[in-house]
């Protein structure tokens, strides 16, 4: 008998029925506060009218940067998961695509709404700046919001990924993530994989370009492979940065040239966001080679955290190693495992920290280590600081290495 | 014989040719690779992410 017939004849007696109501979710409600984040720069409106201060246009940065980690730290953690039962119906219950629906529409109004301020509010040229960084944040974590409906089958998630991309101008991130990231994760081949000894800031220029020259790469192979061009509308690059051209060309008509720097800043401080959080995600982690292939993804291939304020915020992204072992999973039904390493806090704070160097190789490098029982080769280094890398932790190899 | 490939990344499995790194022999048919079986190239799960035939 195969294992199929096996689980089959176990059905009726072992799975209770797609309503199962002898487990509820406890998160079911908590979702929608990931609505939140798209009406960040309203509430920066609010408190810039209730104090009268003009640095509260910059409420965005200290909102995911202060506020985070402070309800990460208040709040606590979350390890719960799901029954296996209720994978099933989780997966299928509308509710939660419609949560991540939800975002896309606030998003854009938020943009919108933006570019009437920029051109017509006397906010002086810091508000507008604050606005614009504000602005960002949305744009920034829009790219998770994207990244969770572009794993999606269903072909309307998939182009709603490319839709929530489009303020960021990352539409071709829908393709080398899935295509490029998820493949080559945690190997000095993959470009958003930060490595033992690399900065954030090498990490970013190395990622940035990277990825972009990887989705081309990769995009223009498939249309080479089928003996097309790759000039073609079908192109997932070309249509998903053809988003991005009619929005933000749209927005340029509409709103006049003055409003360029402001959408050149929300964007790359939106980019930079989703980047800060892949250098956090996979650092220094590295999947060994079997031959001439990399052994399979693991859990313990990617940084895992339970704080259960950037959890709910972030749409289960932090669990990040069950994640890349069911890339399809939706994030309602994403387990905590305990097999993977474990960061200090939650995203909140350690994008802080990833942006403070030396502090994030204090508190980081002596994890990662102990990840790897102190073999210093086992991980993933720079290679330009390899040698500097080995110097310093090398010692603590043993004598037999 | 059919073609299956991984909706995630791309990967294809052939069953003509099996995936004898993981000791499947080629002519090993879709339905008789293990639940626990991963793709060999992004690590998504068999049961959880479904594969579309291609040919």
């Amino acid at each position: 008998m195969t294992a199929t017939d096996d689980r089959t004849a176990r059905v009726p007696a072992r799975v209770p029925a797609p309503t199962d109501p002898r487990w509820s979710d406890p998160k079911r409600y908590l979702w929608l506060l990931g609505l939140f984040v798209p009406m960040q720069p309203f509430i920066a409106w609010g408190l810039v009218t209730a104090t009268g201060s003009d640095v509260l246009w910059f409420w965005g940065p200290f909102f995911i940067f202060v506020l985070l980690p402070l309800l990460d730290t208040v709040i606590g953690t979350d390890s719960l998961n799901p029954p296996d039962e209720a994978v099933s119906w989780l997966e299928a219950d509308r509710y939660y695509r419609w949560c991540t629906y939800a975002f896309l529409p606030l998003q854009y109004v938020a943009l919108l709404w933006a570019c009437i301020v920029w051109t017509t509010w006397d906010i002086g040229t810091a508000g507008k700046i604050g606005l614009a960084i504000t602005v960002g944040v949305v744009g920034g974590v829009a790219i998770n919001t994207a990244h969770e409906l572009g794993h999606k089958k269903d072909e309307l998630e998939r182009w709603l990924s490319k839709v929530a991309l489009a303020q960021t101008g990352y539409g071709h991130f829908y393709l080398e993530h899935n295509r490029g990231h998820h493949v080559r994760v945690a190997t000095p081949e993959d470009p958003a994989s930060s490595r033992l000894g690399e900065s954030f800031y090498a990490f970013l220029p190395r990622t940035v370009l990277g990825s972009l020259r990887s989705s081309w790469q990769l995009e223009t192979a498939r249309f080479a492979r089928d003996g097309r061009s790759r000039w073609s509308v079908r192109n997932d690059v070309l249509n998903a940065w053809a988003m991005s051209v009619v929005l933000l060309g749209g927005l340029l008509v509409a709103f006049g040239l003055e409003i360029a720097p402001y959408l050149v800043i929300q964007a790359i401080f939106g980019f930079s966001l989703l980047e800060v959080v892949n250098y956090l995600e996979h650092y220094g982690l590295l999947r060994q080679k079997k031959g001439e292939r990399y052994e399979r993804t693991r859990p313990e291939h990617s940084w895992n955290s339970n704080t259960t304020a950037s959890n709910v915020l972030l749409y289960h992204l932090q669990r990040h190693s069950d994640h890349h072992a069911n890339p399809t999973r939706r994030y309602q039904a994403l387990r905590s495992m305990d097999d993977a390493p474990q960061l200090p806090s939650g995203y909140g704070a350690m994008m802080v920290l990833a942006y403070v160097t030396p502090l994030w190789r204090r508190v980081m490098d002596p994890r990662l280590l102990a990840h790897y029982g102190g073999d210093v080769t086992r991980c993933n280094i720079q290679p330009s600081r390899r040698a500097a890398v080995l110097a310093r932790y090398g010692a603590s190899v043993g004598t037999d290495a | 014989m059919k073609v299956w490939k991984c909706a995630q990344c791309g990967y294809v499995y052939d069953e003509a040719q099996g995936w004898p790194e993981d000791d499947i022999a080629p002519g090993t048919r879709w339905q008789d690779i293990p639940d626990d079986w991963s793709c060999p190239d992004c690590g998504a799960a068999k049961s959880d992410f479904l594969m579309v035939q291609v040919a």
